[in-house]
């Protein structure tokens, strides 16, 4: 086991090298310059600019400054903000986005699992159509119209919650509902499926026979088996929902991570760009690696003893 | 112990009548597809989406060619009218027709959604299928490959390529193209090492099937099923996309419409004309609504292992 993760933290380590690479290079042959867009700047000043970030120097050298800074853990300075560092723009704006992010699973997560063990459950029933229902419903309205309404029936139409912004928790109460639908309804399909899939095993026919009651059946047979494809795709979910979605957080006017995501790219602010890109790849990667190790708890049988 | 209470009956020992006309009791053995056809025609759910998905189709191509309005025809002295005989959507802040524009958003909408979910899922199979075929150093360089760019939101890479090559629908599709194959190549490598392994493809290469014979006659219409299914689940998602980099202002950008650009367009006046937003709101949930409805059929046609 302990062979399997240094294995493993190896590659994730190389990963995120390659990764940090690939985006280095790919960032640095779009055309123009961060410093284009601001129009009071002459070309002397825009040069002055360049070469302060020492973005004069040959690619190559400023490649190697890079990787070796961001061995320190220093991703350097934003072009953008002046003054600040891109650690420090993650580190006060990242959790925020966490915050919401957790706060859209602890209702979707638990939620989801048991509408989709509901739904399989009670399969062909007015309860499993409701379910499915709900399921296709949220997987096909997209979490910016979602938000919009939202925010004017209950901020603009019935003033009982705040329009936007981060302050209280009455004030998450629009952007969790919005960003946990879609979250409740992708949960809610995955978990309908793989507990069908589990339901007419022999296993459990086995566990009928030995006379277990329906509630034991259902929790240590069924949803403990179904619960390896969700799982899998946990790891990315979690990530991605952690790290801040632009639309909701723009919408709501929450000071979040997922605004930086386009901005420094369209704005070509590199430094930011290249933060964000290791930052969202290293927890990525994180919650990959934390997966595989609970694949193992959950089921025994791909348990790793290499 | 209870008795066993079978009362056996003298002809139950006699041979059966071969000649008798077995079709009339065992039904007509129906090929793979015609079985799914069959089994799709009678799912009234994916039936009634397929009409909406023809419906959309047929108004978007011909409601933009006999309105009297254009896409971008401005009317200053007509503008936030709501909807109304003459102008059936009403009309937006510059006072363009919101009835033309939709069906004309609606071509863009649904010519991304479509191209951007066969491209990459043809790009997909041919990618997987050289993986899970051919497997050793190539699967594991493949595969290497697709965990190392899954690990960036793809959403970054398409506003990436945007920025090298403009937006607008077909830079929207190549995009698209380019950061949306790994999903189905990981699914059909997985299918093709399965198939690799069964029987009827052993049988076929103990007769002496060739490689391409093997693929082109075994393992591809093996997989077809779930390629088809996770390319018509890959159309709302591609629409999806469009709307959300229209939304942030990079996907298609004024004066051509797409559904995505209403709605973003519809936001910014919204608490004062909600019919704004909720017009292209609604098209857009309900396009996304048949195609994943209508996906949900296919799957549940074409997928034997969901069969109850």
């Amino acid at each position: 086991m302990a062979k399997y993760i240094a294995k493993r933290l190896l590659i994730s380590l190389i990963t995120i090298w390659l990764l940090a690479t690939i985006t280095f290079f790919l960032l640095r042959t779009l055309p123009g310059n961060p410093f284009q867009s601001e129009q009071i700047l002459t070309v002397e000043m825009e040069q002055k600019m360049m070469s302060y970030y020492g973005l004069d120097k040959p690619l190559m050298e400023q490649y190697f400054t890079y990787i070796s800074n961001l061995l320190k853990g220093d991703m350097g300075y934003s072009l953008k903000y002046t003054n600040r560092t891109v650690n420090s723009i993650i580190k006060s704006t990242f959790p925020i986005s966490a915050e919401l992010g957790l706060r859209a699973l602890a209702l979707a997560l638990p939620l989801g699992l048991f509408l989709g063990v509901l739904s399989a459950k009670k399969r062909a029933t007015v309860v499993d159509y409701t379910c499915v229902f709900i399921s296709v419903l949220g997987v096909s309205i997209p979490s910016f119209i979602l938000g919009s309404f939202l925010q004017y029936i209950f901020a603009l139409k019935l003033q009982i919650l705040p329009m936007a912004q981060w302050k209280s928790t009455l004030h998450t109460i629009l952007p969790t509902v919005a960003l946990a639908l879609s979250l409740l309804a992708t949960l809610t399909r995955v978990m309908r499926a793989s507990t069908l899939e589990v339901i007419s095993q022999d296993y459990v026919k086995t566990a009928k026979a030995k006379g277990l009651n329906e509630f034991e059946i259902t929790w240590s047979h069924q949803i403990r088996n179904s619960m390896v494809p969700i799982l899998t795709m946990l790891g990315p979910m979690v990530a991605s929902v952690l790290m801040g979605t632009f639309v909701v957080e723009k919408i709501f006017a929450i000071p979040g991570l997922g605004q930086h995501f386009v901005n420094s790219i369209t704005g070509l602010d590199y430094t930011m760009t290249m933060g964000l890109v290791v930052f969202y790849g290293s927890f990525m990667v994180a919650a990959n690696f934390l997966v595989d190790i609970a694949y193992g708890i959950v089921d025994p049988r791909i348990r790793i003893n290499k | 112990m209870e008795k066993n209470n079978i009362v056996y009956q003298a002809d139950d020992f006699l041979f059966t009548d071969n000649d008798e006309d077995f079709d009339s009791y065992s039904g007509k053995s129906l090929s793979y597809w015609s079985d799914a056809r069959r089994r799709l025609f009678k799912n009234k759910l994916a039936m009634i989406s397929l009409f909406f998905i023809i419906l959309i189709f047929i108004l978007s191509l011909v409601i933009p060619l006999i309105s009297p309005y254009t896409y971008e025809q401005q009317n200053l002295l007509n503008i936030n009218t709501p909807p109304s005989a003459q102008h059936i959507f009403g009309t937006d802040s510059l006072g363009r027709d919101l009835w033309v524009r939709v069906w004309y958003g609606a071509r863009v909408s649904l010519a991304v959604g479509i191209f951007g979910s066969i491209i990459p899922s043809l790009i997909g199979v041919v990618i997987g299928g050289i993986s899970g075929y051919f497997g050793g150093k190539v699967d594991m360089i493949i595969m290497r490959a697709i965990d190392i760019i899954m690990c960036v939101p793809s959403m970054i890479y398409v506003i990436l390529i945007m920025l090298y090559i403009g937006s607008g629908p077909i830079p929207l599709i190549i995009s698209f193209a380019l950061t949306g194959w790994m999903g189905t190549a990981r699914n059909v490598r997985g299918l093709v090492l399965q198939l690799k392994e069964r029987e009827f493809v052993l049988a076929s290469k103990a007769l002496g099937a060739s490689s391409s014979s093997l693929i082109f006659s075994h393992l591809i219409p093996n997989t077809l099923g779930i390629v088809i299914v996770s390319m018509t689940m890959g159309v709302p998602s591609a629409i999806f996309q469009e709307a959300y980099l229209s939304f942030i202002g990079l996907g298609i950008a004024p004066p051509i419409s797409s559904w995505g650009q209403l709605a973003n367009l519809g936001t910014a006046v919204f608490r004062i004309y909600p019919y704004q937003l909720l017009i292209p709101a609604v098209m857009i949930s309900i396009t996304m609504l048949s195609f994943n409805l209508f996906g949900d059929g296919l799957r549940d046609a074409l997928d034997p292992k969901l069969r109850n």
